[in-house]
């Protein structure tokens, strides 16, 4: 009696092992019950799945390094007597205000496409992924004719420390956008070839999570940054 | 989990060398490699410390065994008999390009100053960064955490193995600096700008960028297990195990991941702008293109002061561990260590000023800083004082992880007690950058985090090897280790009373410091035979690999569930997970014979849950 139960421990518990790395939701709940009635028993009740969670500690530690870059520049600006100091370049605000405008739609499409993702639209999915991508890489060019055009007026890491904390805050996110749409290409990638289905699409979340902080901490730059 | 199931699904037995050992994705493989990866550092920075002892109580004296004879050092002559002094003129007398290693930093044998700024750099560097965190957080973090919660392995075994092989990537790094012209970073561990920020103050060019890069790449590293860490932690305990339930030292490592995962990044922000102001010519800490040096101290110590904490923690859930099984008590007050801890972490990150009261800082913020920081003295006398009710009235005994752990205990209140000294501004502001806080980090490192580390090592010695260590040579090691400690480390409050700067390269060149002199000698003394016992302990760990008595399953007759798994224990762990019905530390319990009563007994008549041990 006893070993047929231990066997059965077994063949549940190799399964977790081949799952658990992925999370496909919370490990299931075997062996007893806890002694204690009112005991939950935490192990089965995971309201959040090991990826995901991850993923939001991830997150957490991305915006910790933001705030270390935008507690210099808070430091940097607010300690100021001239900011921008005399002879450097304005920022472009009105076309930055437009770009942010871009980012912020593809916020709202990435989160269209999440919202197909439990009913499972793949063409929805795949059309919502490839405008949020897109929408990236518009900013990003624009970000990049603005940054080519500040150069030009003389604004360098090397100017002033109003143009080193700008290049390193600002760039900072723009890499994060960079990698957020490769993100995404790959997914959809994978997406074509497949890899996906109503049950498993794990990935598309993921990256749709990067996407909405990449997405959030921009307001945040734009207001402090380029706002005065 | 004996008896009835011995086998285990092991799926991963017949794996070659190189996934077994190398490339291994099981946490308690990762865990015995950064122990290794640790104890290969700890030599490193022993060493380290060994050679600036012997500055400070020898100055400008050649080191013995390479060093040239006295007579040449002098006065210039070589002594004929002497072949070092023969091997010392023909390497000096080459072309300064075609000179050796040795020639640069030690000429003669003679340590100098640009060498003994590195020495002391890469000393505090390499054993808070490469020896503490690898294995108080890599070896103790992965060997204990999926064991003790009831798991298989962690949530992401193959970031797991990522996150060690990236530290060494890092280490590899941060060594290659001794070997790169301008010799290492040699700014202090702790790289205060402008010092650091340009390499015409202290001559270092890429010695400082490699310790940036190295540092970055560590991040990652950190990064990557914290991940791990937390997610093991809240989503794969075992059934029944309740937060409330897992061990002291779990709760300690969970703590640690999470400040871990928020302090790093900030330190990667500012090692990222002072790689910046180094190699892109930007100013942002230099004053003369509109920089603010300041600003780098608040960063590194917003990372920093939490950084003390990640590691301090650890040793305090191994010491709590430790305590109650040999004192065959419950652990007291366990949800108010759990809440100390919790209260530790959060002070952490709004006391990070009390290192910048010299620096210029307002003073009104200074008096904020002071008054946070003494607050933390309270959940740390919570523990203290819990750890001595545990202690109160147990059935102690006194093997070598014992000894280990009340080392820890009273040497962190010595630690603890200075560090309220110096938290208060008037007293800090007389013994700021002295041997004091000298005496005081290493009475907080090595007498709360090292004894730990031995402790802990002593402690899980049988479930990571399957066998016991040499008790009378532990013994001897350990005594040696805190007389020796005692010894060294103590008498630096007197000279920092006395005024003796730290990280001066020659104390005889100061002549209200001249009768110190033999203190810093006697220092110097207990310091070698520090360091030379610790080799007694790494030789006792590889004997007893080979030759020690083998263990038993649960030699120490411990309650959690990592003693529950049998030796060797397969990638997996449990046969069936273990099905949790109690607290970590029921010593002693009246309900039953024996003096301890694992978590996964279950004690109602059940004939089904008893079989889950013999």
């Amino acid at each position: 009696m006893t070993a047929e139960i231990f066997d059965a421990d077994i063949a549940r518990g190799e399964d977790l092992a081949r799952k658990k790395s992925f999370g496909q939701g919370p490990p299931p709940f075997f062996a007893e019950p806890p002694f204690d009635p009112g005991d939950r028993g935490e192990g089965s009740n995971t309201p959040v799945g090991n990826v995901f969670l991850a993923m939001l500690l991830f997150i957490g530690a991305d915006v910790m390094f933001f705030a270390g870059l935008i507690g210099a520049f808070v430091v940097f600006r607010f300690g100021a007597i001239d900011w921008p100091p005399f002879g450097q370049p304005r920022l472009p605000i009105a076309v930055t205000g437009l770009n942010t405008l871009i980012l912020l739609v593809s916020g709202v499409t990435m989160l269209q496409t999440w919202r197909h993702l439990d009913d499972w639209k793949r063409r929805r999915i795949a059309n919502g992924l490839n405008l949020t991508a897109l929408l990236g890489v518009i900013f990003l060019l624009v970000q990049g004719y603005e940054w080519a055009k500040l150069i030009r007026f003389g604004l360098t890491m090397q100017s002033s420390v109003y143009g080193a904390i700008f290049y390193t805050l600002i760039g900072c996110h723009a890499l994060h956008v960079f990698g957020a749409v490769i993100w995404l290409l790959v997914v959809l990638m994978q997406l074509q070839r497949n890899q996906f289905n109503a049950k498993k699409h794990n990935s598309i979340k993921l990256a749709g999570m990067y996407w909405f902080l990449v997405v959030a901490l921009w307001p945040v730059l734009y207001g402090l940054v380029y706002l005065r | 989990m004996s008896g009835t199931a011995t086998k285990s699904p092991d799926a991963h037995a017949h794996q070659g060398f190189l996934r077994t050992y190398i490339f291994s994705l099981d946490h308690k493989m990762i865990g015995k490699q950064f122990l290794i990866l640790g104890l290969t550092m700890l030599l490193l920075g022993g060493g380290l410390a060994l050679l600036i002892r012997w500055q400070l109580a020898y100055p400008e004296k050649p080191l013995p065994l390479i060093g040239a004879s006295e007579q040449f050092v002098t006065t210039g002559d070589p002594d004929s008999t002497s072949s070092w002094d023969r091997t010392w003129t023909e390497w000096l007398s080459k072309e300064e390009k075609e000179q050796n290693w040795l020639t640069r930093n030690v000429p003669q044998g003679v340590i100098t100053p640009a060498f003994y700024n590195s020495l002391f750099t890469m000393h505090a560097t390499i054993m808070i960064f490469f020896v503490v965190m690898p294995i108080l957080v890599g070896c103790f973090g992965n060997f204990l955490i999926p064991l003790m919660i009831g798991t298989r392995d962690m949530a992401f075994p193959v970031l797991n193995m990522l996150s060690f092989w990236i530290a060494v990537i890092a280490g590899i790094i941060m060594i290659a600096g001794f070997f790169v012209p301008g010799g290492h970073a040699a700014a202090g561990w702790t790289s205060y700008t402008p010092l650091s920020s340009d390499p015409q103050w202290t001559g270092v060019d890429w010695g400082q960028n490699l310790w940036c890069i190295s540092l970055i790449i560590l991040g990652i590293s950190s990064l990557m297990g914290s991940i791990n860490y937390i997610t093991t932690i809240i989503n794969m305990r075992a059934p029944g195990m309740t937060l409330f339930r897992m061990p002291l030292a779990i709760w300690s490592l969970f703590i640690v991941a999470i400040l871990l995962l928020l302090a790093l990044p900030v330190l990667t922000a500012a090692l990222a702008m002072l790689l910046f102001d180094r190699m892109a010519g930007t100013h942002f800490f230099a004053p003369s293109g509109g920089g603010e040096p300041l600003l780098w101290q608040h960063l590194f110590w917003f990372f920093g002061h939490p950084e003390v904490y990640i590691l301090i923690l650890p040793g305090m859930g191994i010491a709590s561990e430790i305590l109650a099984v040999f004192s065959r008590k419950p652990i007291f007050g366990y949800k108010a260590m759990v809440w100390a801890m919790v209260a530790i972490a959060f002070l952490g990150w709004i006391v990070w000023g009390h290192h910048m009261f010299q620096s210029g800082m307002n003073p009104a913020l200074g008096t904020t800083f002071m008054v946070s920081t003494m607050l933390i003295a309270v959940p740390s006398a919570i523990k203290t004082f819990n750890w001595l009710g545990t202690l109160w009235g147990g059935n102690i005994r006194f093997t070598t992880p014992m000894l280990h752990a009340l080392a820890f205990v009273s040497m962190f209140v010595i630690g603890g007690l200075s560090g309220i000294y110096m938290a208060s501004t008037p007293v800090d502001i007389f013994i700021h950058d002295t041997y004091y806080i000298v005496a005081h980090i290493h009475y907080v490192v090595f007498g709360g985090s090292v004894f730990a580390i031995f402790g802990g090592i002593v402690f899980w010695f049988p479930k990571m090897f399957g066998r016991m260590m040499n008790e009378k040579l532990n013994k001897i090691h350990f005594w040696l280790t805190f007389l020796a400690f005692n010894g060294t480390f103590f008498p630096m409050h007197i000279l920092g009373v006395g005024g003796h700067m730290r990280r001066i390269y020659n104390p005889l060149q100061y002549e209200f410091l001249k009768d110190l002199q033999p203190i810093n000698i006697f220092i110097s003394i207990c310091a070698f035979v520090l360091g030379f016992t610790q080799l007694l302990f790494l030789f006792n760990m590889l004997y007893s690999i080979k030759r020690g008595k083998k263990a038993e399953d649960n030699p120490w007759q411990a309650n959690t569930l990592e003693w529950m798994a049998i030796y060797p224990i397969p990638h997996g762990n449990f046969a069936a997970l273990p099905t949790v019905y109690r607290g970590p530390y029921e010593y002693s319990s009246p309900e039953v014979e024996e003096d301890w009563l694992p978590q996964t007994k279950k004690l109602a008549a059940s004939a089904h849950g008893n079989g889950h041990h013999g």
